[in-house]
């Protein structure tokens, strides 16, 4: 207790520090990623990508970051074993925090895909196992994540098939397709908006001590929905046939009337990212600030305080919009393949199934389950060819990251006991 | 920074557009045989040089494209249509370029002689298997709506129609190689029987553009069929 007594503010600056720029790191790197199927179908610029993403990343992290913050927190670690010595847990997450972070750095410098969220898991549970033991480790929980990594990409890849089974038979599939777009796009939009709400809303929102029954969540919902499908409406109305274009491929100006609706998508996407991975950097925050500000508590059973989750939307946006940038340059050539219609099949099914996941607490890879979506439009027969090389890569990663993230943890974690006794 | 973008890495080179193109320039090649013959006919030698040597020059320009596909077609590529299916269309569509040139290396090689009353019908033969070979082309042309689609419903249905014309096609195309052979068979004691031989030869090589454009429709059902 008396090292936190004597090294308390120290601790707490480097605590903020190190969340910072864990959170900027996420906005730098992973926010390509969850954009990358709204800028590569050619919907929207890499400048509106990022406009888009600084807004409802921020909104995303603060109404529904909640959750997963709280699952980061104080649902992996067991906090029994560490009741008398709980400036451990602060090292801990400070040592998570720091390995997480400097792993970001490494594999992005070298070029390889990383997953934020599993970085900061296994760096935790790296630490817990190292230098704390077995029992620090609430492996039950840890359990239900590594199956949601397993189940959510195959989660996004079905909707993403059934949506774009759906928009085949009403639209496609048709006399006047066209003329089809244009009447079911406003559905589609309001779909958009109707589930991101429900999901986000659904009983409530215990962090913002917003109180929701069922009924009123889906009213809010609807609601939420039908102003976004009136805004689509007015876009989609203003979009022309292009005959020159309709004589090369018959299906082009269909394409034109999703073009605004991947719009929406994008935002749903940005929300979905910012409300899952701000966790993973202000997730240990919360956790070392509740010790500290107890005067040793490991239970952490007081609320998330607001001002982490603004700092945690903030860095993210800092992210995006001082390297981010450049990283969303690597997707900025527009993938052919990527029709409009496909990009809103794939970044609906992975804003939601994200969404969900945040909604339930965990801690899920935006990245995997974009690809997942992709691949559900390719099973669809809607692509024309997908490199399977990218799953190996995923596969690869799973293997390299999650090591990598608790090996540093552990190495760190012993260290700052070393420094702060 | 560099970074992979697993999104931007998902997606492989997609082998419907240079595909088709490659169909395109195929049709090019076969065009330029209807001028052959016309030269001929004519005893034009320029231009039936003229003709050859771009007959030449476009099968030449197919076959470049067509390797460059198969290179970027690795194994680990998932694709809408079996790999096989687009490698044996591409195989068709090759061939009718193949056989234009050799119709036209013969042509330069040996002093073919057009019988008089054989020309009006050479004409028609061969513009109807041009023809056939443009229908195949308009198939193939809808392959990116095929995948817009998903291979079903209407646009699988249209493209079936299609295949069924473009069958009619062919059978037309067969009867009138079998009325020039029967010509020739007739005036085969006024002819130098080498020329005979060779003569024959050209029908079937004229013929087989159509044949190999009917597989080329054949190809495009299974694609639907899956």
């Amino acid at each position: 207790m008396e090292i936190i007594s004597e090294w308390g503010t120290v601790l707490l600056v480097l605590a903020i520090l190190f969340g910072a720029y864990m959170t900027w790191g996420i906005g730098a790197n992973d926010v390509a990623n969850a954009m990358g199927t709204s800028v590569g179908s050619g919907a929207i610029t890499v400048k509106q990508a990022i406009l888009i993403a600084a807004i409802f990343e921020f909104a995303g992290a603060f109404i529904a970051g909640g959750n997963v913050t709280k699952t980061i927190r104080k649902g992996i670690i067991d906090p029994a074993p560490l009741v008398h010595n709980p400036e451990l847990l602060i090292y801990g997450m400070l040592a998570a925090l720091l390995a997480a972070a400097i792993w970001l750095m490494i594999a992005s410098a070298r070029g390889w895909p990383v997953s934020t969220t599993h970085s900061i898991v296994g760096a935790l549970v790296g630490f817990a196992v190292a230098g704390i033991g077995m029992d620090a480790v609430n492996w039950g929980k840890i359990g239900q994540v590594v199956a949601s990594w397993v189940v959510s990409p195959v989660l996004g890849g079905l909707i993403a098939l059934l949506l774009m089974v759906s928009i085949r038979k009403l639209i496609f599939d048709t006399d006047n397709p066209f003329h089809k777009a244009k009447a079911w796009g406003p559905v589609y939009v309001f779909l958009v908006g109707w589930i991101v709400s429900l999901v986000t809303l659904f009983k409530g929102l215990h962090h913002l001590h917003l109180a929701l029954s069922t009924g009123e969540s889906f009213a809010v919902a609807t609601a939420i929905g039908l102003v976004v499908a009136f805004i689509g409406k007015a876009m989609i109305a203003r979009v022309q046939v292009d005959e020159q274009a309709d004589r090369d491929f018959h299906f082009a100006s269909v394409e034109k009337v999703f073009t605004p609706m991947m719009v929406f998508t994008a935002c749903a996407m940005a929300f979905a990212h910012g409300s899952n991975d701000v966790a993973n950097g202000i997730g240990p925050l919360a956790a070392i600030v509740s010790i500290i500000q107890s005067g040793g508590e490991v239970a952490q059973k007081s609320a998330l305080p607001l001002w982490i989750l603004v700092l945690g939307g903030a860095g993210i946006v800092v992210g995006l919009a001082t390297l981010g940038y450049r990283v969303m340059q690597t997707i900025g050539h527009k993938i052919t393949e990527l029709t409009p219609t496909r990009g809103y099949c794939a970044t609906l099914a992975a804003a939601t199934t994200v969404v969900l996941a945040s909604k339930t607490g965990l801690p899920v890879s935006t990245t995997h389950i974009a690809v997942g979506a992709v691949i559900g439009v390719g099973l669809a027969r809607g692509v024309g060819a997908l490199d399977g090389r990218v799953i190996g890569n995923i596969v690869v990663s799973w293997l390299v990251t999650l090591p990598a993230g608790g090996i540093l943890a552990a190495v760190f974690f012993f260290m700052l006991k070393g420094i702060f006794g | 920074m560099k970074t992979t973008n697993p999104i931007a890495a998902l997606f492989g080179h997609s082998p419907f557009k240079p595909v088709q193109q490659h169909m395109h320039l195929v049709l090019d090649c076969v065009s330029e045989v209807p001028r052959l013959f016309d030269a001929l006919i004519a005893g034009d030698e320029a231009a039936l040089t003229q003709a050859k040597e771009a007959i030449f020059a476009k099968e030449q320009t197919a076959d470049d494209l067509e390797n460059q596909l198969r290179v970027h077609l690795p194994r680990g590529l998932f694709m809408a249509v079996d790999r096989r299916d687009l490698l044996e269309l591409l195989e068709m569509q090759d061939s009718m370029a193949d056989t234009a040139q050799d119709i036209a290396g013969l042509l330069l090689e040996r002093r073919m002689e057009v019988e008089a009353d054989m020309a009006e019908p050479l004409r028609e033969f061969v513009a109807r298997c041009v023809e056939t070979a443009r229908q195949a082309g308009g198939i193939v042309d809808e392959l990116d709506e095929l995948l817009e689609t998903g291979f079903r419903g209407r646009e699988a249905s249209r493209v079936e129609e299609m295949a069924n014309a473009l069958n009619q096609i062919e059978d037309e195309t067969d009867r009138l190689g079998m009325n020039l052979a029967r010509q020739l068979f007739a005036n085969e004691d006024r002819m130098k029987p080498v020329s005979v031989m060779f003569w024959y030869q050209i029908f079937q090589w004229i013929g087989d553009i159509a044949d190999y454009a009917e597989k080329v429709g054949d190809r495009l059902r299974l694609m639907i069929a899956r």
